[in-house]
């Protein structure tokens, strides 16, 4: 659906190209939520913004559903972003509009719809927000959240194929956000959108993304699908998200095992196995004993997981590891 | 309460609402191709500015100069500066329609800064969001940034709107008529002090009037 060959793009700052993303390589497949995730000035918001050509790319090629956008000119650009719905961390709805004027302006802009049907779409628009009843008013007299689904539906006014979220719930609190990505989650499964999303939190790629890639001063440093990169992180950036997420610090856990007996082990169940009694059944079998250090059952989108950090004493040490393996439990020794 | 009235036993007037009415009438006028001029100027100053959706460092800075000078020139020079220019656009110098072509060249840069200043307000996000749903440059101006920056719009029209009320009160000078010419003719060179009361009277009217109707429209305007 989206796709990213070589691209890249440097600002011109006081006389000295500047890399804001270097060369780059990236495809985001239709009807999928594709997260990007990196701390503020990674690039991440210049990624994004290439997509729409809001920024014009240095370098490389952007092809979007086998058109390429590098190469429109500005009435075809038109055109193409009208098919691109974005909503923003602020908003950016028009003060001077009603909410139903706002979600109207794209199908004005496009031209070639009557009133009645405008009118039509709006409502429709608005009951699909659960935002009916406020059609009348200005957005200085919503909340956040319903600044934000007025954003969506906005976004959603022209039918478009993709769309493209920028930081959409950082300015919003952890109850609201959870609606916004429901909301999100919804739209992508009944519209079969294809979404992309930038953030600085793990939380919402965990919540709602099916791949992530993990920016770091301009480059993809790790992508993959969720569970893989959220369970298994590789590379330091990524760790120092999921660890923010967890809210430990890798080097204080560390230290504080350091006078636990036996060998550590992480293990990490995904699916069906999360809730199967397994350690309990391990240890009687092969005669080891464990101690549970940390751990935490979630889920990835609607997948279960879980992931326990366990000391092992005594017993067949090297049977046990093999019982885990059979059961599809990953198993990382960590000393 | 007797001698009140014999203060003002000796006014013309009929003279005097003749004056209202040639200011009205060069304010009306002025403040018309005023807007007409100023409005698209600060438009084009905006967009051709630093960082701006048309950035042209070069016609900003052309523009921004020539703002500037016309801006520098003290109105009762311009007034006389612009006496050729004046009788080569309508044939006359003189009377309402003789003051009208200075008053405009003498507001309309000051309101295009004001409008500039004005859209600079507008949030860069929701131009942005008007960008994404695949707006035109023509269409972002009158769609969003026109419609977003309207309260400030409104409160510049209205300082430029007294601003040429006392310019018109200097027009007399070139023979522009008004109440500014009969405060300067009898008030001043005749010594009849009733004549300068009843003009400075009118014209703070007129002030307040504009300040009130101005400030009004913003609060009805502004939805933030």
């Amino acid at each position: 659906m989206i796709e990213f060959q070589n691209v890249q793009k440097t600002y011109l700052v006081s006389g000295r190209q500047v890399p804001a993303l270097q060369s780059t390589s990236l495809r985001v497949e239709a009807g999928e939520v594709f997260g990007l995730i990196g701390h503020s000035g990674a690039g991440k918001s210049t990624m994004l913004r290439l997509i729409n050509r809001l920024e014009a790319p240095s370098g490389g090629r952007i092809m979007v559903d086998g058109e390429d956008v590098t190469a429109l000119d500005s009435a075809g650009l038109r055109a193409f972003r009208r098919r691109v719905g974005m909503i923003f961390q602020h908003f950016n709805l028009l003060s001077s509009k009603t909410v139903a004027a706002n979600i109207a302006m794209p199908l004005e802009l496009a031209g070639g719809h009557s009133r009645a049907e405008i009118k039509v779409r709006v409502d429709e628009l608005l009951a699909r927000v659960g935002l009916t009843d406020h059609a009348r008013k200005y957005p200085a007299q919503l909340s956040g959240g319903q600044k934000q689904r007025v954003g969506i539906a906005r976004a959603l006014a022209t039918r478009p194929k993709i769309l493209l979220c920028d930081e959409a719930t950082s300015a919003l609190d952890p109850q609201t956000t959870g609606q916004v990505l429901q909301l999100l989650a919804e739209i992508n499964r009944e519209l079969g959108l294809t979404i992309v999303l930038i953030t600085h939190e793990m939380d919402v790629i965990r919540r709602v993304c099916d791949r992530v890639a993990v920016l770091d001063a301009g480059t993809v440093v790790e992508q993959g699908t969720v569970a893989d990169v959220f369970l298994h992180p590789k590379h330091a950036t990524t760790r120092r998200f999921v660890f923010e997420a967890e809210h430990v610090d890798e080097g204080d856990l560390m230290s504080s095992y350091s006078h636990v007996e036996g060998r550590i082990l992480r293990l990490t169940f995904r699916g069906e196995a999360t809730y199967a009694p397994l350690l309990g059944r391990i240890a009687r079998e092969t005669g080891v004993d464990y101690s549970i250090l940390g751990g935490r059952i979630d889920r990835i989108r609607e997948e279960p997981y879980g992931q326990l950090t366990i000391a092992l004493v005594g017993g067949d040490l090297d049977a046990a590891l093999a019982r885990f393996d059979a059961a599809d439990v990953t198993v990382e020794v960590i000393r | 309460m007797d001698a009140f009235l014999a203060f003002f036993a000796d006014i013309d007037w009929p003279e005097i609402w003749q004056a209202t009415l040639d200011t009205l009438q060069m304010l009306g006028w002025s403040m018309f191709f005023t807007v007409l001029l100023g409005l698209p100027l600060g438009v084009l100053l905006f967009l051709t500015g630093k960082r701006q959706l048309l950035e042209q460092p070069i016609v900003y800075g052309l523009l921004s100069f020539l703002v500037n000078v016309l801006r520098s020139i003290p109105f009762i020079i311009l007034l006389i500066l612009m006496i050729p220019v004046t009788v080569w656009l309508i044939g006359t110098s003189l009377g309402v329609e003789g003051a009208i072509p200075p008053l405009v060249v003498g507001a309309a840069p000051f309101l295009a800064r004001l409008v500039e200043t004005a859209l600079r307000e507008v949030d860069r996000g929701i131009i942005e969001a008007t960008q994404a749903m695949g707006a035109s440059l023509w269409q972002i101006v009158t769609r969003t940034l026109l419609p977003e920056a309207l309260p400030g719009l409104i409160a510049a029209a209205t300082v430029t709107a007294i601003a040429l009320v006392s310019y018109t009160a200097m027009a007399g000078v070139i023979g522009g008529g008004g109440l500014g010419d009969l405060a300067i003719r009898f008030g001043y060179q005749r010594f009849q002090t009733n004549v300068m009361v009843v003009t400075v009277v009118l014209l703070l009217i007129l002030v307040q009037v504009l300040q009130m109707v101005g400030d009004r429209l913003v609060v009805k305007f502004s939805r933030r």
